[in-house]
């Protein structure tokens, strides 16, 4: 499943993420690497965009933008 | 404020006088706060990723020496993907010209956000020189229930100095100010990688896997320096997540944009009424004290007119900076930000413009200002350009002179057509901004669907005495950039519009008015004279340089219905709208005193030579969308021009938006006549 997926409580690990999109380096250095651990806050009116916590932070992402994020519920 | 401006005498100025602090931290994290703490200069700061793209300096005495401390845009990392970041690397290592390289790099930290922060700390230890890390958001970290071993976390980055800085109250500054010292006296060159973790890895594998390195190096440290008790939420964390669900979140951002409207509006009156009565009273002062003639005219129609006509908006640009600097200082701004994005979405913007773009509806000046807080550079010019569609408070009196004297008041239920108009000119503005936006995103301004990342920061109380500071910063700047442009241009407007004097009009009123003081007494003559005075007035008005002018250009606005008077009156106002209103009122000879009824009943008396109304609904209707889509602000194209940084997109605006008005006033005009006939 992909991280525009993810439902309240959830949360995730990121497993792989769609490289050929080039916003995706300035998502990496936000955090959203491989590996990391993602959370579910909260959609805005009409389910996008949506705020996900990362250890702590939170961040907004569009729905096209979290879609290209490869996930696992933990 | 400048280097220079800090006047230091000669013998007391020593070596480390020259050195320089730069302050660095991810957007959000209380950096400005500490710099301005640290150096009590008044610094625009704002709840958003990547405010600061201006340089800012201050000074801090330490030690008796004189520092110079240079305020970096918050940033995540220092790879050169935005210009924030090209600029804070270049200063960094000393590469840009006319910042001095920086002895010492301070670090500012939220400490709740450690897993972000720590990749631009990585970063910051490979520069190589002395670094020093302040922590804030302690507080925040206290409601989280986080606990956090500084001492290891700090040990495992290397040898870096630290401390606790709370930004509010001030506390940690003065041990923040011991550490700068003990930093700036170290003065050598630092391998910070002695006894941290190895950063570099495996620089070939490309940016990618240097990225992930990183990341999983912070994961490393953080793994047993940081415990989040898994207790129950603390009940104002609770409160905040509950108020972030949409439908809660959507009637509180309906709740303080009905007021904030409602704010402009109708706290802005008294005070508005109190400037206006104040510039009468000087009028009338004037005209009592001085002859009547060229100097006193100057003063009332020119120079206080002129600064009058500025002065008159500062209320609602005050009340309006106020909340939306309150908005920026809670982290409200951002979650307007998140609520409303996909219908900004839909204009090919994204939710950062809304809140400017709301803004214009008071006035287009500061809601332009605001923009900055826009980090896509391609959608803050659209936003830009967009803003001044919105119905500002300037069109407000010209909408009511021209609808009350001209909309018939009749009732649909519970609707009043002269309602439906007012409304329908907002939504007008409205939608003549979401479609430059679109129609610019399409064309020019071009590029990818700007991707809608935003740190979304953590609600707090806003510092009052910032909140005021902020406040008198952008009154200032309204009052000095807009104020000037206003001011000459009204001075430039009575010069056209008093000269040439014709002394022949002036013997003729001689005349009449000693003829009415034969016959009449009292009231009765002083209205005579008032009347008389009007009239002459306007004759004069007709053959000076802006009644010649208005007669010059008449062919040009004939096609839309206007006479020579009203194509004057529109001249005029082409640097501030309202002016129209005044000149009108000279024109039709009702005397700029006079109330707003009377010029109403004049104009619709007004006439062309044969005899056929001037003002018929049609026209009128016209003259309505040219005043909704023209662009008549000699103030917004200076801010316009300051904050795109080139005549191209105020000059692009003026002519597009003019453009546009008569092209929506001459659409009207005939298919209003072809219905009518």
């Amino acid at each position: 499943m992909t991280l525009a997926e993810l439902k309240k409580n959830q949360k995730a690990r990121i497993k792989k993420i769609n490289l050929e999109n080039p916003n995706m380096i300035r998502l990496m250095i936000l955090g959203l690497v491989e590996d990391a651990e993602i959370g579910f806050i909260s959609a805005s009116l009409g389910g996008d965009p949506i705020e996900f916590d990362l250890y702590g932070s939170a961040i907004s992402l569009r729905k096209s933008e979290a879609q290209e994020f490869q996930v696992e519920i933990i | 404020m400048s280097n220079k401006d800090v006047k230091v005498p000669i013998e007391k100025v020593t070596i480390s006088s020259k050195k320089t602090v730069a302050i660095i931290g991810n957007p959000n994290s209380g950096k400005s706060t500490i710099f301005n703490r640290l150096t009590g200069l008044k610094q625009y700061t704002a709840n958003y990723s990547g405010v600061t793209v201006e340089k800012h300096f201050g000074k801090v005495l330490l030690n008796k020496n004189l520092i110079n401390i240079v305020d970096l845009p918050g940033t995540y990392s220092l790879y050169p993907y935005s210009e924030d970041e090209k600029i804070s690397v270049d200063v960094l290592k000393g590469n840009m010209e006319g910042t001095p390289s920086p002895d010492v790099i301070l670090a500012v930290v939220d400490i709740t956000k450690l897993y972000q922060s720590l990749f631009l700390i990585q970063q910051l230890i490979e520069i190589g020189k002395p670094l020093l890390i302040a922590f804030s958001m302690v507080d925040t970290a206290a409601n989280k229930n986080l606990h956090i071993d500084l001492k290891k976390l700090v040990d495992k980055l290397g040898n870096i100095s630290f401390c606790k800085v709370n930004g509010t109250t001030g506390e940690g500054i003065s041990k923040l100010k011991k550490l700068l010292i003990e930093n700036l006296d170290k003065n050598t060159i630092v391998d910070n990688n002695e006894n941290g973790v190895n950063i570099y890895e495996n620089k070939s594998n490309g940016l990618v896997s240097e990225i992930r390195n990183r990341y999983k190096n912070i994961k490393l440290i953080l793994s047993d320096t940081v415990k989040e008790d898994r207790g129950p939420k603390k009940l104002y964390m609770k409160l905040i997540s509950w108020i972030n669900q949409p439908i809660q979140a959507s009637i509180l951002f309906l709740t303080v944009m009905a007021t904030i409207f409602q704010a402009v509006f109708s706290w802005a009156n008294p005070l508005m009424d109190l400037i206006d009565n104040g510039a009468n009273f000087l009028i009338t002062q004037i005209e009592t004290y001085l002859p009547t003639g060229m100097l006193s005219s100057f003063l009332t129609d020119g120079i206080i007119a002129g600064v009058g006509s500025v002065i008159i908006f500062l209320p609602q640009i005050l009340i309006l900076s106020f909340f939306i600097i309150m908005m920026e200082d809670t982290g409200y701004l951002a979650r307007a930000a998140f609520l409303v994005d996909k219908v900004m979405k839909s204009a090919g913007l994204s939710g950062q413009s809304v809140i400017p773009m709301l803004s214009g509806f008071a006035c287009a000046v500061p809601a332009i200002m605001g923009t900055r807080i826009i980090p896509n550079e391609r959608d803050r010019i659209a936003t830009i350009l967009a803003i001044p569609f919105m119905t500002c408070s300037a069109r407000l009196p010209i909408y009511a002179l021209l609808i009350a004297a001209f909309v018939p008041n009749t009732q649909f239920g519970f609707l009043n057509l002269q309602g439906i108009v007012l409304f329908g000119l907002y939504l007008l503005g409205a939608f003549g901004g979401i479609f430059t936006a679109l129609l610019l995103k399409k064309t020019s301004l071009k590029g990818q669907d700007p991707t809608f990342i935003l740190s979304l920061p953590e609600f707090h109380l806003p510092n009052i005495q910032t909140v005021f500071i902020k406040m008198l910063d952008r009154a200032m700047i309204f009052m000095k950039r807009a104020g000037t442009v206003i001011f000459l241009v009204a001075v430039l407007i009575w010069l056209l519009a008093y000269f040439p004097r014709s002394e022949e009009i002036e013997s003729q009123r001689d005349l009449f008015i000693n003829e009415a003081e034969l016959y009449l007494e009292n009231e009765e003559l002083v209205s005579e004279i008032n009347r008389i005075e009007n009239e002459f007035s306007a004759q004069h008005l007709a053959q000076s340089y802006l009644g010649r002018s208005g007669q010059i250009i008449e062919p040009i606005f004939k096609p839309i219905g206007w006479d020579w008077k009203i194509s004057a009156a529109v001249i005029a106002g082409f640097p501030a709208r309202e002016v129209v209103i005044a000149v009108l009122g000279t024109i039709y000879a009702v005397g700029s005193e006079a109330d707003e009824a009377s010029l109403a009943i004049r104009l619709k008396s007004a006439t062309w030579p044969d005899n056929t109304p001037v003002f018929t609904l049609p026209m009128v209707l016209g003259m309505l969308v040219f005043y909704a889509w023209c662009m008549q602000c000699a103030a917004t194209l200076a801010i316009m021009k300051r904050e795109t940084n080139t005549w191209k997109w105020p000059l692009f605006s003026w002519a597009y938006m003019s453009i546009l008005g008569y092209v929506g006033a001459m659409a009207i005009y005939y298919a209003g006549n072809l219905i009518l006939s």
